[in-house]
């Protein structure tokens, strides 16, 4: 089992469980941000830790294929890109930020708010992504790098 | 009452940190202070703030172990200076003299000086819809410090991955042109 990627098998089944739950959570907190405690950066963090356990848990080469570090770089661009042009249409009811949708919806129901779930969702995804680009920079490009030399 | 207990603790985990030798214990107390923060935003009334600082608290703690501690060296040998501690008790004791003539003026826990936050508080649910006032203020209200706040993070990664990168690097022996 050792020549194998990754960690021991008791620890794989247990990731595998509940990687999902965790990635679940994070969507969760994510969505909900404008009604209970939490937000695009928390959640964007726990999605990252998500990716972050598959890495440590199954090895490089399986994280990898669920998300490549061009994929991470162009969701952490989409995200960023997202919360710019929500800030920006603010200019359509004449200030930056502006919240432009007229009518807010009911309070305490998930649509609700104008601009804040979708920059939620732009933070969520920015910072996942981000987190996870960060640590395979840290592990992937050193190891990798090692290996070459 | 928890609160100062909280404090203390938080205070042994920080010395800890600094004086153990290990590298990796050190870490570990980090850690510990940074849960203990944790629970104090939470007993403070700041679910947000709790949630977001155990989540990257435990995230960083990860990082930090498996990205460095396991590569490079993990005892510290050097020994501490006598001036550098010195100059840091003097610093400390001047820090505190002047800090609590600052701390004895500000405003009680929980009565703001300022009318914009009272403001924020009773229209905040009319005039943006978001049931959560954390979430209103950050990112309507104050929408242009977490713009600065994603943009520190999305430079800061785009720095890490661009010097740690593995194409155009040089190898070992290999000269300038």
């Amino acid at each position: 089992m050792n020549d194998r990627p990754g960690m021991t098998i008791i620890v794989k089944t247990i990731v595998r469980l509940s990687v999902s739950l965790i990635l679940l959570y994070g969507v969760y907190i994510v969505a909900y941000g404008q009604l209970t405690p939490g937000g695009g950066f928390p959640g964007g963090v726990i999605i990252g830790g998500a990716f972050i356990l598959l890495c440590l848990a199954f090895g490089k080469e399986q994280a990898l294929k669920k998300m490549s570090i061009s994929a991470a770089s162009i969701l952490d661009s989409t995200g960023a890109l997202i919360f710019l042009t929500v800030a920006l249409l603010g200019y359509t009811g004449g200030a930056f930020f502006f919240n432009f949708f007229v009518n807010k919806g009911i309070p305490f129901h998930l649509f609700t708010a104008g601009i804040i779930p979708l920059c939620n969702i732009g933070i969520g995804l920015k910072v996942g992504a981000c987190l996870f680009g960060a640590f395979i920079a840290l592990i992937l490009f050193r190891v990798t790098a090692k290996k070459e030399e | 009452m928890l609160l100062i207990i909280l404090l203390i603790f938080m205070i042994a985990g920080a010395i800890i940190a600094l004086e153990t030798k290990n590298l990796l214990s050190a870490v570990i107390a980090v850690g510990a202070v940074g849960a203990g923060v944790s629970i104090c935003f939470l007993m403070l009334g700041a679910p947000d703030i709790a949630i977001t600082q155990m989540a990257v608290e435990t995230l960083s703690l990860v990082i930090l172990i498996r990205a460095t501690i396991s590569r490079d060296l993990t005892h510290i040998t050097a020994q501490r200076e006598v001036g550098g501690l010195i100059a840091i008790g003097i610093f400390m004791a001047v820090f505190v003299v002047f800090a609590s003539f600052a701390l004895n003026e500000i405003p009680r826990f929980g009565e703001p000086l300022m009318r914009v936050s009272s403001h924020y508080v009773q229209n905040g649910l009319a005039q943006t819809g978001a049931s959560n006032i954390v979430s209103a203020i950050i990112l309507d209200y104050r929408g242009y410090d977490t713009l600065g706040e994603a943009t520190i993070l999305f430079v800061s990664v785009a720095g890490a991955i661009v010097l740690l990168r593995k194409k155009g690097r040089k190898k070992v022996g290999e000269k300038d042109e």
